[in-house]
């Protein structure tokens, strides 16, 4: 097959998340943009370990590794972001400003 | 046009298509429910490229686990079960204007890139062929892998401790 359509799938795919974590104001939404950002990549890098024949096949292994990433990354996120509704009841990331600094007059 | 490229660009679309509801859907579980057809869709074309074992562990961690602790992160946030319009934030225009400037900036450099290439799909990943090479020639990795995530879970779960954060632990 030719190697244009999963590149291109993976540049859609990963601008779609590119837009999630930039328009959503729901925490979680957000993490799931960038499970999509990060399953982009991973067409990438089996496209890539496929079409180059790596004998070591690091391609896929890398895809395995970002795999796991993947689930330390929501893992961690999740529990931020319970940790975030209980203290302050919201998740929505836009209410989150306790560190901006003050707007100049 | 091959075969695989005919099912391969059909897989896309719906994947493309899922992934598009899951930004703009205003119902919280029907995004994470339209993340596991994006998600089942691009283990399809992992199968399609006969990446065979990452397409089962796609769908064994992807769609049994991440989507399972997003569900459980929507549940104990207590967010809007309904369809509501406070899951976007006041600034989608813009956001879109980049994802589009990204999307076309990536996609006319991977065509000139990539004009042309075939990959030739005979040699199969399978389990023993990815077990193989994961534990001769990546072993080291692969370990230091499994000691992130193990302090990964651990530090989610000592995050989430209920004293964490209160006013007694200050």
């Amino acid at each position: 097959m030719h190697i244009e359509l999963a590149v291109v799938l993976a540049a859609l795919l990963f601008s779609i998340g590119v837009y999630g974590v930039l328009a959503r104001r729901n925490a979680v939404l957000v993490l799931m943009s960038i499970e999509l950002m990060l399953n982009a990549v991973n067409i990438n890098l089996v496209a890539f370990d496929v079409w180059l024949r790596d004998t070591l096949h690091s391609g896929q292994t890398f895809a395995l590794f970002v795999v796991a990433l993947a689930a330390a990354e929501v893992g961690v996120g999740l529990a931020i972001v319970v940790q975030v509704y209980r203290l302050r009841a919201t998740v929505a990331v836009d209410d989150l400003d306790e560190l901006t600094e003050p707007a100049n007059e | 046009m091959t075969a695989q490229d005919v099912v391969f660009a059909l897989l896309g679309v719906i994947a493309v298509g899922s992934a598009l509801l899951v930004v703009t859907t205003s119902n919280v579980v029907r995004a994470a429910l339209w993340l596991v057809v994006t998600f089942g869709s691009v283990a399809g074309c992992f199968l399609v490229l006969t990446a065979e074992l990452v397409a089962w562990v796609q769908v064994l961690i992807y769609i049994g686990a991440i989507i399972v602790l997003l569900l459980f992160g929507v549940m104990l946030t207590r967010a809007p079960i309904g369809p509501t319009d406070e899951l976007n934030s006041g600034h989608r225009l813009v956001a879109a204007l980049v994802a589009s400037a990204t999307a076309a900036t990536l996609t006319v450099l991977s065509l000139q890139a990539f004009h042309g290439v075939f990959v030739r799909l005979d040699q199969p990943g399978t389990a023993a062929v990815i077990g193989s090479a994961l534990f001769r020639t990546w072993v080291l990795p692969f370990e230091v892998i499994s000691v992130l995530l193990l302090s990964a879970l651990v530090g989610a779960i000592t995050l989430t401790r209920p004293e964490v954060g209160t006013a007694g632990s200050r």
